[in-house]
């Protein structure tokens, strides 16, 4: 019947103003969103839920370490009496553990001057890596200078930088006494005013707006 | 100086859409006697064993006929392979295909110096002494790596280099201009993790350098140097993130690109050199030797990119 009134009605001008739609499957009074958008909304939450359980512990798994601050390391050097005020001695250490070879460090070390203006008895470990891209520098005994083998950065005695591309002087560890033994600590960086701050990379600026610009990263120690 | 004529390609290689129609009154099959007719003088009846000859030699044919009829991949191969290239192309155009070689060079080598090669920090240098010392040829094909990506990154550069000075990044080819400095950015990144693995002094040092280039940008720069190294000092962890970043994330992002890379080129063809004019349109004139109706779909813009120039 209904087929027979529509084709009556094709092309005649009596045809009805607009189409009746007939109701969706499952449709009931007062629904506020049709059958079909309910699921659509449904599955693609489902989804991006499964997708956010895969990839937001992978991503973690991957940025994790920034945010994890290894065990304070204090490691023995020598006795006092192996550190004079007036020149380096160089001592190697263990800086990551694990690795072997490749975890190691080299710090030059010394007891701090009062002509220099330091506090005394304490003792000065300055670490060999260049503040300009981490190349190993070198204490230049004739020269009483730090020099870097890659780009020509030139340190002087204290480690302030003096020539070259480097940012800012030398990294130190921190030093302690324990039973007459020299123990080197923690890395930390240094301004151009020699104040100490928290580690930075090679090739980052200390000091001033530089601390926001260069934020220090979190598994980072305080400075002494 | 005169010009050397390519040679004819012959007509069973070209496939049928492509292929030049005979000339009326010339027939595409030589002529031969006429045929005779079968009730007086039947064709010889074949034995069992020519018959299965005659099976076997169509084997090939069916088999291609088989896998075509579910793929269609005919089509899209001749669509592919016998596209369209504007006048002026030259031996420039190829060091497209040289970087796709590199590519694939440094993608098989690179397999098999996984087999020996185990990444740890304290077996790392010994695996590669192992590769170059020990093992038969594999100096040679880790040579063929270490020289291989030299060549690649070169050869990506001169690439770049023709389609810039070519002007072949214009429209409508920006986004394949784009997706090419991806693929360079990915290149060099692959440079950057493959040159630590050795673990020699060389490598060990020049990543620190590199690492800390990155941790040179303001804000961003220390927790970029930082997830690089996974941690404040390079170390195991380094270099096994290095491996992993060099061997599954890298190389898979690659070849991807460079299918997107290469289905741009095929849709959108190449462009004539800059010193080619751009000729007029002469009317009905024939498309020379190729059928253009069947081809047009893959090659029509090459055709128009020939004649804008």
């Amino acid at each position: 019947m209904a087929a027979d009134n529509a084709d009556k009605l094709n092309g005649a001008e009596e045809a009805p103003q607009e189409r009746v739609q007939p109701d969706p499957p499952g449709y009931f009074e007062g629904e506020s969103m049709t059958r079909r958008r309910a699921f659509t909304i449904a599955a693609q939450g489902l989804g991006g839920i499964a997708g956010a359980a895969i990839v937001l512990p992978a991503i973690g798994f991957a940025v994790a370490p920034i945010f994890h601050r290894g065990r304070e390391r204090w490691e023995a050097v020598g006795p006092e009496s192996d550190f004079v005020e007036d020149t380096y001695r160089q001592v190697v250490f263990t800086e990551t553990e694990g690795i072997g070879d490749a975890g190691k460090t080299v710090a030059y070390v010394r007891r701090s001057s009062a002509d220099l203006e330091e506090e005394p008895g304490k003792f000065v470990a300055v670490s060999n890596r260049c503040a300009h891209l981490g190349c190993p520098v070198r204490f230049v005994e004739a020269a009483g200078n730090f020099i870097c083998p890659c780009h020509g950065g030139v340190y002087d005695f204290q480690g302030k930088r003096i020539g070259g591309p480097p940012v800012r002087p030398l990294d130190q560890f921190q030093t302690r006494t324990r039973n007459g033994q020299v123990e080197v600590g923690p890395r930390f960086s240094v301004t151009n005013q020699m104040e100490p701050v928290r580690a930075r990379d090679p090739g980052e600026f200390t000091g001033g707006i530089w601390e926001y610009l260069y934020p220090p990263r979190p598994d980072t120690f305080p400075p002494p | 100086m005169p010009k050397i004529r390519a040679p004819k390609i012959p007509d069973f290689v070209v496939p049928p859409p492509l292929r030049k129609p005979a000339k009326p009154g010339e027939s595409g099959t030589p002529k031969g006697p006429a045929p005779a007719d079968l009730k007086t003088s039947p064709p010889p009846r074949k034995t069992h064993g020519e018959r299965l000859e005659g099976q076997a030699k169509e084997a090939p044919v069916d088999v291609l006929a088989w896998v075509d009829q579910r793929t269609g991949a005919s089509g899209f191969l001749t669509g592919m392979m016998f596209r369209k290239v504007p006048k002026g192309t030259n031996w420039f155009y190829t060091l497209g295909s040289a970087t796709l070689f590199a590519f694939i060079v440094q993608a098989v080598t690179g397999v098999f110096l996984a087999m020996f090669y185990t990444p740890s920090v304290t077996q790392a240098y010994a695996s590669i002494s192992h590769i170059n010392n020990d093992v038969p040829l594999g100096q040679f094909v880790h040579g063929m790596h270490k020289w291989g990506s030299s060549v690649m990154v070169i050869l990506i550069f001169l690439h770049m280099g023709r389609t810039f000075f070519f002007g072949a990044y214009k429209y409508p080819r920006e986004l394949n201009w784009v997706i090419g400095v991806v693929l360079l950015i990915l290149t060099m990144t692959m440079a950057f993790t493959g040159y630590l693995l050795p673990f020699d002094q060389r490598s060990y040092w020049a990543s620190i350098v590199g690492i800390n280039i990155n941790g040179t940008g303001p804000i961003v720069g220390p927790y970029l140097s930082d997830f690089l190294r996974a941690g404040p000092e390079l170390g195991a962890t380094t270099l096994s993130r290095f491996y992993a970043i060099h061997m599954l994330l890298v190389p898979g992002a690659i070849i991807a690109l460079i299918g997107a890379h290469m289905y741009l080129v095929v849709k959108l063809g190449t462009t004539a050199p800059p010193w080619v004019r751009a000729t007029k349109p002469k009317g009905a004139e024939p498309v020379a030797q190729l059928d253009g109706g069947s081809a047009g779909d893959g090659a029509g813009p090459a055709a128009n990119g020939g004649s804008r120039g």
